[in-house]
């Protein structure tokens, strides 16, 4: 325990000479996303033939740096978790590569993964049923440690080093999931998530189902994590708010693809598809623009099309307040100026 | 119009008696939007449970109070008068539909059966309300929807259903239980605005919601509560601009902005330490002095009272003295 405090203070000394972020370029890719398709066969009839797909999962040039967020944001159903998913090898995508510090995991052996695995982790959007409830959570956070064999002392001392970083009690590792509150399982399942010293972490809807109070608390532990150990989040979020505090970059996602992308920033201050000025403007906030109810309310009709059955051209048209002729004829090109990119034909 | 004085509610479980609502008093006025907002267990829905007397029998008790509906106490009514108000004089829209409507009935089918059980009036009568209910909650293709079964419909659309069925009858008050907090931000946002057409008919309207932004879109009045008791009291500005109680500060303090200035790196959120405590063992005297920063020793002892902060303004907090 001792030397994982040294090692904290340690890091964050490091961290305030070394750390000269830029995230202007792709830099130092940890993962990167190249015509990656996950679609799910939709089967009927007596012989089970594929009548069509679910186009769940459609992304191409999306990329995270070392140490870098990217926030992933959308409405249910975009396909933002299947994404999530599919990065960890948890569903298999048709086509498309992914790499993992330049290596297409999708061609590596069960074998290579497996070694793989030890560098990528999930936390999940429900802290209570990712965690069995019939194991102490000494057991579970060290259930991978001894996976690997990479048990640092006793079980027992590690597992108290690792509470410590996650600001929960030494004595918390004998007792069970259902006597903590839902801030602290999810305390829990994020010492689970950095146990082995990964590089990259998923994080899916990690704090949605904390009340808000709480939720403030686990942002900050992330991001206190991700300066000890420069690690890299997918933060999978559909509270835009939220993933604003925490993400270098960000990513606006609807019906399977990426529609805007760019600087946080840049992003909230600027947007430019339709659909991420809609998702801007629809967040219920206090004081956001001063004065009582000034910001011209934009209300989308309709919702979102099924995957099985995307709209032709691009996606958003059916519900796009700027729709022109072009939109539901021809798919639009992605356009960049610098680091901020927009799939629209009004650019 | 209605008004709650001092109503206790207590549940009794495996683990003991725990008191889920102490003490609580508010009321709510013609075509106001009042907010009720805390946290997940602070109590806020029982409170609205208990406004239509749903509390779960045997294990939860109405212990002391009175909930005064246009000057009828509604605790003293029998079950068939509580009845014709349910529904008729105040309705509710719960947070999930899905589970909320019967799975096993068509739409039409149940609003219909909710008119007749309130109105004299034929099959053929019903019908059409409810379907012009369905076309002005924007539903397209009302017409064919009325056959549908819930599950045929998204989440957004069964909750327009749902706030159609509140609608219908003309009722006074209508309950919101974190109507929106199931669905989609652009999603909810069309139901704001249903939400606010609701005022014009002169339809009072409880929102309950744990989200500080619905509030500030949607309420007049705000009512913050916490581990059981009301906290703070105000007009919206009131609570947004000047906050009175620290649980209310931190909470507002806590929200993440979505500021143009902010970027991953813009540093930490200020979180309020610690976490709710559990119903069974609250602390004494004030319930939110563990996680306080500015607890002192008479916060221990005593229970705050409410100190007036200006018109329709209060706060219970020692701090706070007028």
């Amino acid at each position: 325990m001792l030397q994982l405090k040294f090692r904290l203070s340690f890091h964050n000394t490091l961290k305030a000479h070394t750390q000269v972020r830029s995230f202007e370029i792709k830099k130092y890719p940890i993962i990167e996303v190249n015509n990656l398709k996950t679609w799910f066969p939709i089967k009927r009839g007596v012989l089970a033939g594929t009548v069509g797909y679910i186009r769940a999962v459609d992304i191409t040039g999306l990329y995270i740096n070392r140490g870098e967020t990217l926030g992933l944001v959308g409405e249910s159903g975009c396909g933002k978790t299947t994404f999530g998913r599919t990065l960890l090898g948890l569903e298999k995508p048709r086509t498309g590569e992914i790499l993992f510090y330049g290596k297409n995991i999708l061609e590596l052996s069960r074998r290579e993964l497996r070694e793989l695995r030890k560098k990528m982790q999930i936390i999940f959007q429900d802290p209570l049923s990712s965690l069995n409830p019939r194991m102490n959570i000494l057991d579970i956070v060290t259930e991978g440690l001894s996976e690997f064999g990479k048990i640092e002392g006793t079980r027992e001392d590690h597992a108290k080093g690792l509470m410590n970083e996650v600001g929960l009690d030494d004595d918390a590792i004998y007792r069970y999931p259902h006597e903590f509150s839902g801030g602290q399982r999810q305390r829990i399942n994020i010492a689970r998530a950095i146990a082995l010293r990964p590089d990259f972490i998923i994080c899916d809807e990690p704090v949605s189902a904390l009340d808000v109070s709480v939720q403030a608390q686990v942002i900050n532990l992330l991001m206190d994590l991700r300066e000890s150990y420069n690690l890299s989040y997918l933060f999978i979020s559909h509270d835009l708010s939220v993933v604003s505090a925490i993400s270098n970059r960000v990513a606006v996602m609807y019906l399977g693809r990426i529609v805007e992308s760019g600087l946080t920033g840049n992003v909230i201050k600027n947007p430019m598809h339709p659909y991420t000025k809609a998702l801007i403007n629809a967040v219920p906030e206090p004081g956001l623009y001063s004065g009582e109810h000034k910001k011209e309310k934009i209300i989308l009709k309709g919702e979102m099309p099924s995957p099985s059955a995307p709209p032709s051209g691009c996606m958003f048209h059916t519900r796009c307040p700027e729709v022109m002729e072009i939109c539901s004829k021809q798919e639009p090109k992605e356009t960049r100026s610098g680091m901020h990119q927009v799939c629209c034909h009004l650019y | 119009m209605l008004e709650v004085k001092n109503i206790t509610v207590t549940f009794e479980t495996d683990e003991g008696v725990f008191k889920a609502v102490d003490d609580v008093s508010l009321n709510i006025n013609k075509n106001e939007i009042v907010g009720l907002v805390g946290e997940s267990g602070c109590g806020k829905s029982v409170t609205a449970l208990s406004i239509l007397r749903l509390i779960p029998l045997p294990s939860g008790r109405i212990e002391k109070g009175e909930i005064l509906f246009k000057g009828k106490d509604l605790l003293k009514l029998d079950a068939g008068e509580m009845r014709k108000i349910r529904g008729r004089a105040i309705s509710m829209i719960f947070q999930e539909p899905a589970s909320a409507l019967s799975p096993l009935h068509r739409i039409g089918k149940q609003m219909v059966e909710t008119i007749l059980l309130h109105k004299d009036m034929t099959n053929k009568e019903a019908w059409n309300i409810a379907e012009n209910w369905l076309k002005s909650v924007k539903i397209p293709d009302a017409g064919e929807r009325m056959f549908d079964y819930p599950y045929q419909l998204s989440g957004g659309m069964q909750q327009r259903v749902m706030i159609a069925m509140a609608l219908m009858l003309e009722p006074d008050l209508v309950i919101a239980d974190e109507p929106t907090t199931a669905l989609d931000v652009t999603i909810q946002a069309q139901v704001f605005e249903l939400i606010r057409e609701m005022r014009k008919s002169r339809t009072a309207v409880l929102l309950i919601t744990h989200d500080m932004g619905v509030i500030w879109e949607m309420c007049d009045r705000v009512i913050v509560m916490y581990a059981s008791r009301i906290v703070e009291e105000g007009s919206r500005s009131d609570i947004f601009s000047k906050p009175a109680h620290p649980y209310t500060i931190g909470l507002l303090k806590s929200i993440p902005k979505l500021s143009p200035e902010l970027s991953g790196d813009a540093g930490r959120l200020r979180a309020i330490p610690g976490y709710v405590p559990s119903p069974y063992n609250y602390p004494s005297g004030c319930h939110f002095r563990d996680r306080c920063p500015d607890a002192f020793d008479r916060c221990k002892k005593e229970i705050p009272e409410f100190v007036d902060l200006g018109p329709g303004h209060r706060a219970a907090c020692f701090l706070r003295t007028n």
